[in-house]
Order: C-alpha cells, then structure tokens, then sequence
C-alpha cells in the first residue's frame, strides 16, 4: 500500500472517507477535461489534517512533479511558525518613491506566473491633495517617471490581519492564519469559488484564471509548501510575508530590495526589533481600520 | 414488500413517459439538447484553458455566473408563494397546483448548483465542500451554509414531488400526515436559502454596495416577483397544452399577492438609493457606478446605466399594471407585466448586483466587466439544461397528476403488470 493512504497514522481520516473519495474520483478525472490529476493528488486532504508521514510523501510527490515540469531540482520546504514570533511590518509613505521593484522581487522569489501575469503587491500612485483616498488611486502609472509631482505611493499586499475576512469566508477552511500570523493557503485543497477574493478589502488575493507560466530558467528552486512552490490552474494565492524566507530569519523579499528602505519588518514579540521601533517611536495607522481586520502590517510617515 | 416493487415499476413507468411523446416534444426536446451541448463545450474549453475564458478578474472576481446563481435561488425559494395560499388560508384552487411551484424549485435549485460548479476553478475539488468527506468551514463561512440549505430544499421539493406523484400512480390517497408538515417546512426553507444566499454577500465588510442590512429582505421581496411571474405564465401554457385544470381565480390570486411583493421591492430599492444617494459617503460611488457612471482620470465608465434605468422603470411598470385590477385581470398587460418584472429581477440581481459589488475594486480600480461569449454560452447551457428538467418532470407528472396514468391505468393492456389485489 503506498504510504500516502496510511490513514492509520493521521487518525483524521476512516475508510468510509477514503471509500468515497475513490467513487467521486473517477467522476472529477472526467471533469477537468484532462488526465494529468493522478489519484494520490486528487485524494490529498487539506494540510493540516496530514501526519507527518503524509507531508513527507506529498512534498516528495510535488517535488517529483516539478522537478518533471521545470526540469530542475524544486525544493519543497515545510518550516513550521517559530515559536516566540509574530511577524509585523510597517511601510514608510515618506521614503516610497513608487519604483515598483518589490513588485518585481517578489514575482521573482515567489514563483508567481509571468503569463498571465500575477503580482502580489499592487502600488497606488496618490493624489498628494486627497490623502489616502483609494478612489484616487492609480496603479497604471509609469514605473520610470517616478516621484511624479504632486504624487505620494502607498505599496498596498496582504496586510496579515488578526481577524482575516477570507478565512472566516472560506467554504473549506484551505485557508488560515498560522502562529507567526501568516495567511496562509493549501493550493492544493483550494476549490477556487473565490469568496475570499470578496472578502479580501485590501484586493490582496490573486486567482490563477489560467494555466500559471514561467520560463524554466526563471523558477525559483527554495520553496515552501504554504508559500512560493509553483501553484496551479485554477486556486487563489497571496503574500505570505516570504514564508520560506522569513521562517528562515532572512527578509522578505521586497524589504531587500527596496532602494530608499521604505520597507521594515520584524518579530513584533522582540522589543529590540526594528518594526517595534518603529511602533514606538513613529505614529502608525492600518489601511481601512475601521473594517476591524486588525492588520499586522502598518504604514507610516517616518520623516 | 409491494411498496418497493411499485416504486421501481413507478420509475420505469415515470422514464416510459419521459421519452415517449408527439414530434413537437421531440423537437423541443432535441432543440433543449443542442443548446446543453453547445454550453458543454463551452465548459470543456473553459475547463482546458481555465477560468480566462471568462471577463472575470481580480478585480471583478465573480460575474455572470453567479449573477445567475443569486437569481434562481430567488425562483427555488419564490415557489412558497404557491404554498402559503394554498395552505396557510387553505385555498383550494392553487393547492392542486402547488406541486408545480414544487418542480420549479426543484428545477431551479439543479441550475443553481450548476451555476456554482461552473464557477469554481476547481471543480475536481467538489469532494472538498461535502460535509463529511471533505472539511465544510461550518459554521463560520455563510458558503458553507448556502450549500446546506440549498441541497436540504432540494432534498426536501424533490421528496414531496415524489412521494406525491407515487401516491397518485399508485392510486392512493397522499397521507396528509406526511405531506403537510413538509409543505409547511418548506416555507422557513424557501425563506433560509435566499436569506443565506444574501447574507454570503451581506457578511462581507469589504464590499460596502452589499453591507447593507435589507440586503436579504430585498433579495426576498425580488424573488417573490421573479418567481411567480414565471409560475403565471408557465400555468397559462400548461392549461393550454394540457387537461390540468388551473382556475382563472388560482392564477388572478398569485397575480394579486404580487402585487403586493412588487410594491414592497420598489420600497426597499427607494429606501437603500435614498440612504446611500441622500448621505453620500464615500461607499455611494457603487451606487453610483450602477445607476450614474463614474468619472476617472477622464474616462466615464457607464456600462451598467441603461441596465440599471431599464430595471427600475420595468420594475414600475410591471407594479402599475398589478396594481390596477383592470391590467391585472387582462390577460395581455398580465403577461407583459410577468415579463418586464422578470426582465427587471434579472437584471438586478444579475448585472446590478454581482457586478457594482465589486466595482470599483478594493483598491479603487474600475474594471469594466461584461460576460464573454463562454460566460454566455455555458449560462445558455445551464438554462437549457433547467427547461429539460422542468420539462420531462412534466411530462411524467401531468397524467399521474391527474389520475390518468397510474399503475393500472394509461398504457396499452399487455403492458399492465399484475394489477394491486383490491
């Protein structure tokens, strides 16, 4: 028997789980219009309801896959939240200049798809007269051209909340928050009916409404399983704070390259960490507060 | 147990009857056929090339589709306007009928899922949302509810549709101690699926153009003008094809509770445009995009207006007409009312709804949303698909629904099976 039906191991599945999951498999194979969904990936439970064991035989199986897709070795991590910590991150309205280079970074390390083209952090070009008014927004604006007269910019990704609207909309709990205050999501117990999507009040989620591409060359090989592994066709993704890097203590990806260090994050747990000095000695304010999402990402105007 | 061998005899029988009838059933039937084929490989394209068939985007992350779902939950749940007449006042000339407000539930409640299941990115996935098999997020995400309640009320519309077609071909007299307090638990049912289905947008602060608290009696009074404007028009036909006996004063009745639903709707849209037109906040720019157009770096985006005008003035019309007892007694400005209050829910709570909802997005972009042509096609599948179901149902329930073919009756006489000792 292959290892990944050990239910005995888990204890969060019985035979009569198993028993109809392989009656309604045959019926989904002829639904998504193609044979590439093997059984193993098609009976997968959601991840937290997997022994160890199970993870191990998931990760090996996706490994597997892309090492078949992007013919390269595609490492697939799973670090568990670090006790102790609770990430935070706060945004210098003063220093952003609009460069859209954590844009980029962050395509870059995460693994999102160049075609369609998928970016998690959206920049909003302001009117310096109305404040932060998001129906003064503009995200078309030219990269090159920036600081632009009369404009300040307000980088806007998922604000981690407390209190995420998505997960509590989720149908199928394949969306959560972890310890460290991450929102995470299970691309593969995702059903793709995009509630979280309008639930979301900061557009922080992305659908893969096409077949994610990237150029083999491009894929980045360190990957987590809650974060920047390949996603596929047809489930949503977000920022996850840079999972596979930030468990690791490196930066996000977008705090590295910002060129006028607007970016700064940290352990909010740790009194001696940046993002707590800039909780003490700067005066911060949460996009859409009054929604009481209770986010763990703040902006501020340091000078 | 005869009881089982008569219900095995009753569904061959309830097939025999669906696929045997006169060319022009043939042709409606195939004509229904071709439609569902040509939205199936819509779908089958959609499934190959993801969800970007469709306009739908980030922005604008649900459309058409669900536009649709939110619609025909009206119409399952608007079969109650049948019921209440006929059982709470006990009025006998729509009791016979009821079953039929039955049958569309049933019918819409099947395009329902279907509008959901095209939906998702993942369809192979559906396994997730069964409650047992998969992890339903219950009770915190109103989806999880919404899929609940709907297959309940379908359960429960299917199961009294049966049972009552099975007494009459079985030539027995219903059990009223079944069937009563079913009926009357389908009322809260009727009541709790749309309410459900408004609170899944209702619940979600994000999206201020749906965050208002007569979310869920609007989409109530809507859907009691929606769904019964269907049901008049589908009784006029039916008494014209078939010998159903349907009284002038069972449909006059339905037309006359109408009127009442219709006037409230037009209430509560007055009462939701003044509070949002008359304060202009900030969260009036839906409203505004809706009924208006919205001016941005120079461009006006109006797409929804004539939409939203056509709407509101359908809506108005078709109240006038219900409301003077001269036009509703008139079989012609009857049946222009049903259509232009049909087009006016339509549109509301497809187009008006889904989409001012969503736009202007979260962060202020304006994404001008239309369906593709996939959207269109697979929608035209599904429909097609309901309008089969609906009319196969009838063929098999009309003859037993009036006693003319049941177990021992309506069939050539070598075909009789052994007939019941008496």
């Amino acid at each position: 028997m292959p290892p990944q039906e050990g239910c005995d191991t888990s204890g969060g599945c019985g035979s009569r789980r198993e028993f109809l999951g392989t009656a309604v498999a045959t019926v989904a194979l002829a639904l998504t219009g193609c044979g590439k969904l093997s059984k193993e990936e098609f009976l997968q439970h959601n991840f937290r309801e997997l022994s160890k064991d199970e993870i191990q035989t998931v990760i090996a199986r996706l490994e597997k896959e892309y090492q078949e897709k992007f013919h390269k070795t595609v490492k697939v991590g799973n670090e568990p939240a670090m006790p102790g910590v609770i990430f935070g991150y706060a945004l210098d309205l003063s220093r952003c200049i609009g460069c859209r280079r954590c844009v980029h970074a962050c395509v870059k390390e995460n693994n999102q798809s160049r075609d369609p083209e998928i970016q998690w952090i959206r920049v909003l070009q302001m009117d310096k007269e109305e404040g932060v008014n998001l129906q003064h927004a503009e995200q078309y604006y030219n990269p090159d051209e920036v600081p632009q007269e009369g404009h300040f910019y307000m980088p806007v990704q998922c604000q981690q909340c407390k209190k995420p609207p998505c997960v509590k909309v989720c149908p199928v709990g394949a969306t959560w928050r972890e310890k460290d205050g991450i929102v995470v999501v299970d691309y593969n117990w995702c059903i793709g009916c995009r509630y979280c999507m309008a639930a979301c009040p900061y557009g922080a989620r992305h659908f893969n409404w096409g077949e994610p591409h990237i150029k083999d060359a491009d894929v980045n090989p360190a990957t987590h399983y809650l974060g920047n592994r390949p996603r596929p066709k047809g489930v949503v993704e977000k920022c996850t704070f840079c999972i596979q890097r930030t468990r690791k203590g490196l930066y996000p990806a977008c705090v590295e390259i910002c060129p006028t260090g607007s970016r700064k994050f940290g352990n909010l747990l740790d009194p001696s960490s940046e993002i707590r000095q800039v909780l003490e000695n700067k005066r911060v304010f949460k996009l859409k507060e009054d929604l009481n999402t209770q986010p763990n990402f703040f902006y501020f105007y340091g000078v | 147990m005869v009881n089982l061998r008569n219900f095995k005899q009753f569904i061959v029988d309830t097939v025999g009857l669906m696929v045997q009838g006169g060319r022009l059933y043939y042709a409606w039937v195939g004509f229904l056929l071709l439609l569902i084929a040509i939205g199936g490989l819509a779908y089958v394209n959609q499934l190959n090339h993801g969800l970007l068939v469709t306009n739908m985007r980030d922005q604008v992350s649900w459309g058409f589709y669900i536009g649709n779902f939110t619609f025909l939950v009206g119409v399952a749940a608007a079969s109650i306007m049948l019921v209440i007449p006929a059982y709470i006042y006990d009025w006998a000339p729509i009791k016979e009928i009821t079953i039929l407000g039955e049958m569309l539930a049933i019918t819409a409640l099947i395009m329902c899922l279907g509008f959901v299941m095209v939906d998702i990115g993942r369809p192979d996935r559906f396994w997730h949302i069964m409650p047992l098999v998969g992890r339903l997020n219950w009770p915190q995400s109103m989806l999880a509810w919404d899929v609940i309640v709907l297959n309940l009320y379908l359960l429960l519309n299917w199961f009294v549709v049966t049972y009552l077609l099975f007494s009459s071909y079985v030539e027995k007299h219903y059990n009223k101690k079944i069937v009563l307090p079913l009926v009357l638990l389908s009322i809260p049912m009727a009541v709790s699926i749309h309410t459900v289905t408004a609170y899944l947008y209702n619940g979600l602060a994000a999206r201020p153009y749906w965050n208002s608290a007569i979310l869920a009696p609007r989409f109530l009074a809507s859907a009691f003008c929606s769904g019964p404007a269907v049901l008049l028009i589908l009784l006029q036909v039916l008494r014209r094809t078939t010998r159903l006996k349907i009284t002038d004063a069972a449909i006059f009745k339905i037309a006359e509770l109408m009127a009442y639903t219709m006037g409230f709707n037009l209430f509560l849209t007055a009462a939701e445009s003044f509070k949002e037109l008359y304060s202009g906040t900030e969260h009036m720019v839906y409203f505004q995009y809706l009924l208006f157009g919205v001016e941005k770096n120079g461009v006006h985006y109006n797409t929804l207006v004539p939409f939203a005008w056509a709407s509101i003035l359908t809506g108005f019309v078709a109240f006038l007409l219900f409301l003077i007892p001269k036009t509703r007694m008139n079989w012609t400005t009857l049946n222009i009312g049903c259509v232009l209050i049909y087009a006016s829910v339509y549109i509301e709570k497809g187009m008006g709804l889904i989409i001012p909802g969503l736009t202007p997005d979260a962060l202020g972009e304006i994404y001008v949303y239309r369906p593709s042509f996939t959207e269109v096609a697979v929608a035209a599948g599904i429909f097609s698909l309901g309008a089969l179901v609906f009319t196969i149902m009838l063929k098999a329930a009309v003859p037993m629904m009036l006693g003319e073919f049941t177990i021992s009756k309506g069939r050539a006489s070598e075909e009789v099976p052994v007939p019941p000792q008496p």
